[in-house]
């Protein structure tokens, strides 16, 4: 329990430390939320109902897709995997502590945007903070799980920023962060259900705020999202290579694409 | 495989050698695709001992280290370290085996006295206070990896790799970056090791070192151990020739043929013999010279380094293949 006491407090500052999280997790969350906020919540009044919602999603996008990859691929190529593995370090701990510790700076960040936005930018606060708190929770679990699933198969940081820029860009747009969702046409619509942050925003919207979205029973949103997270997180396990070439693994790297199934569930049953 | 018995050993109460063996290799390949790593590697590791590792590049060391501790999996062969098989027990040999890889790292911005405790702790001994003393890395603590030299790095990477006193010790190049300071401080310490019982393998491309520090040697040529013994034993195997080296006075030598004594050329003055009779030759010379009233300037009798023979052994496989 105290290696794993240790490691935590080692990867927390390292959120800070390391320029590219830093800018994952704080800056580029908190930049944008400040832009959007001055902007969009002066041209779009539905940008100002679900400021929060929205822009605690963008952060948890940010920070668990773009931030969390990298640095378990550069942790791979060089060697550190290698190491950890003969000094007893588990693998469960490699993926599950990075993941942690991105929730942590997260929920900080979090916390940052939904108080001040009610100053800034005039956005209601959650009517429910229970049950805001569980969208965005279970939303911090999906994308975790994805960002380290990401980590975990792609072959080097090229294919990582491929990878995690096919699941940020559309999620963000389509998602229901930036364009309410009902408000996109009908085949746009129905694909924006593969992504994660729909059944986030669906989920927060409708506990939150009592504007659900899609008429998602939130509970199902809530089971997608965990069920997501927890499937990410066992195919990493599955997937997890401590070889530097990332080519010793159990299985091949397309099995990562079943991680899909809970939001395809989603989108035909809920 | 030559195999030389020597190294350490034992007495049991009967008088008889008795050898606890550490680590037994039998038969070990590792194939990666088409190309064939190791071919068959057969060693043994006694208690105790400083077991040296020499081979060219690509010889297949670090291959071989790597199956030891776990990292690579052999394609054929049986490992047992202290009775346990890597891949089947690696959280059991965690605790008993210390590893220095050549390739490896750290995370980039974790720091010096961190990195220690962080590893500590997974080896379960908990804050480690004065484990930075023994390669003088007190002044680093509060470095962050990033920031540290080739050598520091090593430094840190070996004192992380004695941190839980395994009873097993394995070092991949581990002089490799060192400044002369910090390879003494090392060479001091693998002694040190070695006399609170520590076993050490010791894998390096320096002659001198492995030369100066082993207790037994096994020499790896693709992926074969051509091999194995103390470095006297080494050397004075196969031609097992001698080198005199002769400078005199006059020209008493000059064209003088000496049956068993194979000449080379002339180097700074001196005469250059290689024999396996070392006794006879000298003989033959010091005759020869005093018949002719000449005088000697100098004359030196070298056996052949380790050096010579690695690149005899070298050259050797080379032909085979």
């Amino acid at each position: 329990m105290k290696a794993f006491t240790c490691h935590l407090q080692f990867e927390f500052f390292t959120g800070l430390r390391n320029k590219g999280l830093l800018m994952m997790y704080y800056l580029m969350p908190l930049g944008f939320y400040a832009l959007m906020g001055t902007v969009m919540s002066e041209l779009n009044p539905f940008f100002r109902d679900m400021a929060i919602p929205s822009m605690v999603a963008f952060a948890i996008l940010t920070g668990t897709i773009m931030g969390l990859p990298t640095p378990l691929v550069e942790a791979r190529e060089k060697g550190i995997f290698r190491n950890y593995r003969v000094h007893g370090v588990p693998a469960l701990n490699i993926m599950l502590i990075p993941a942690i510790t991105a929730g942590l700076h997260l929920a900080l960040v979090a916390l940052v945007i939904t108080f001040s936005a009610p100053m800034l930018f005039s956005a209601p606060l959650p009517e429910n903070w229970i049950q805001f708190f569980l969208g965005a929770f279970s939303f911090l679990v999906a994308g975790s799980g994805l960002g380290v699933l990401i980590g975990v198969v792609a072959s080097n940081n090229r294919i990582s920023l491929l990878l995690a820029q096919l699941v940020y860009i559309p999620a963000m747009l389509l998602g229901g962060l930036m364009v309410p969702v009902e408000q996109l046409p009908g085949f746009i619509g129905g694909v924006s259900r593969i992504f994660p942050t729909t059944y986030a925003m669906e989920v927060m919207r409708a506990w939150g705020w009592g504007e659900p979205a899609l008429g998602i029973s939130p509970a199902g949103s809530i089971l997608v999202l965990i069920s997501g997270g927890i499937l990410a997180f066992a195919l990493g396990g599955y997937l997890f290579s401590w070889d530097q070439n990332n080519t010793t693994r159990r299985g091949p790297s397309y099995l990562a694409a079943l991680v899909l199934v809970p939001y395809i569930l989603g989108a035909i049953f809920l | 495989m030559s195999q030389i018995n020597g190294g350490l050993r034992k007495k049991n109460s009967g008088g008889e050698k008795m050898e606890e063996v550490v680590l037994e290799v039998n038969g070990l390949r590792k194939n990666y695709g088409e190309l064939s790593v190791l071919n068959g590697l057969d060693f043994k590791v006694k208690k105790g001992e400083i077991f040296g590792f020499l081979g060219p590049n690509g010889a297949g060391k670090t291959t071989t280290l790597e199956c030891l501790v776990g990292l690579r999996e052999p394609d054929a062969g049986e490992i047992r370290i202290m009775g346990f098989d890597p891949q089947q027990n690696p959280r059991k040999l965690k605790d008993l085996v210390g590893i220095q890889l050549q390739v490896s790292a750290l995370p980039e911005t974790i720091k010096v006295e961190e990195a220690i405790n962080f590893f500590s702790f997974y080896h379960g001994n908990g804050k480690k206070e004065n484990i930075m003393e023994n390669l003088h890395l007190e002044e680093l603590k509060k470095a962050r990896y990033q920031a540290l030299s080739t050598g520091q790095k090593m430094r840190l990477s070996l004192t992380l790799a004695m941190l839980h006193n395994p009873s097993l010790l394995i070092l991949d190049e581990p002089t490799a970056g060192l400044d002369v300071a910090s390879r003494r401080a090392l060479h001091g310490l693998i002694r040190e090791l070695r006399e609170r019982g520590t076993t050490i393998i010791l894998s390096t491309h320096d002659m001198a070192e492995a030369e100066a520090l082993s207790d037994r040697l096994a020499i790896l040529v693709k992926g074969r151990i051509r091999m194995t013994g103390t470095p006297r034993e080494i050397t004075s195997t196969g031609k097992g020739w001698t080198k005199i080296l002769v400078k005199t006075l006059g020209s008493s030598l000059e064209g003088k043929k000496f049956p068993g004594l194979l000449e080379k050329e002339e180097n700074d003055g001196y005469r250059v013999f290689f024999t396996s009779q070392v006794r006879d030759g000298l003989n033959m010379i010091l005759k020869v010279v005093e018949a002719a009233g000449d005088e000697f300037v100098d004359l030196r009798v070298e056996r052949p380094t380790l050096e010579e023979k690695f690149v005899e052994l070298t050259e050797q496989a080379q032909n085979v293949s």
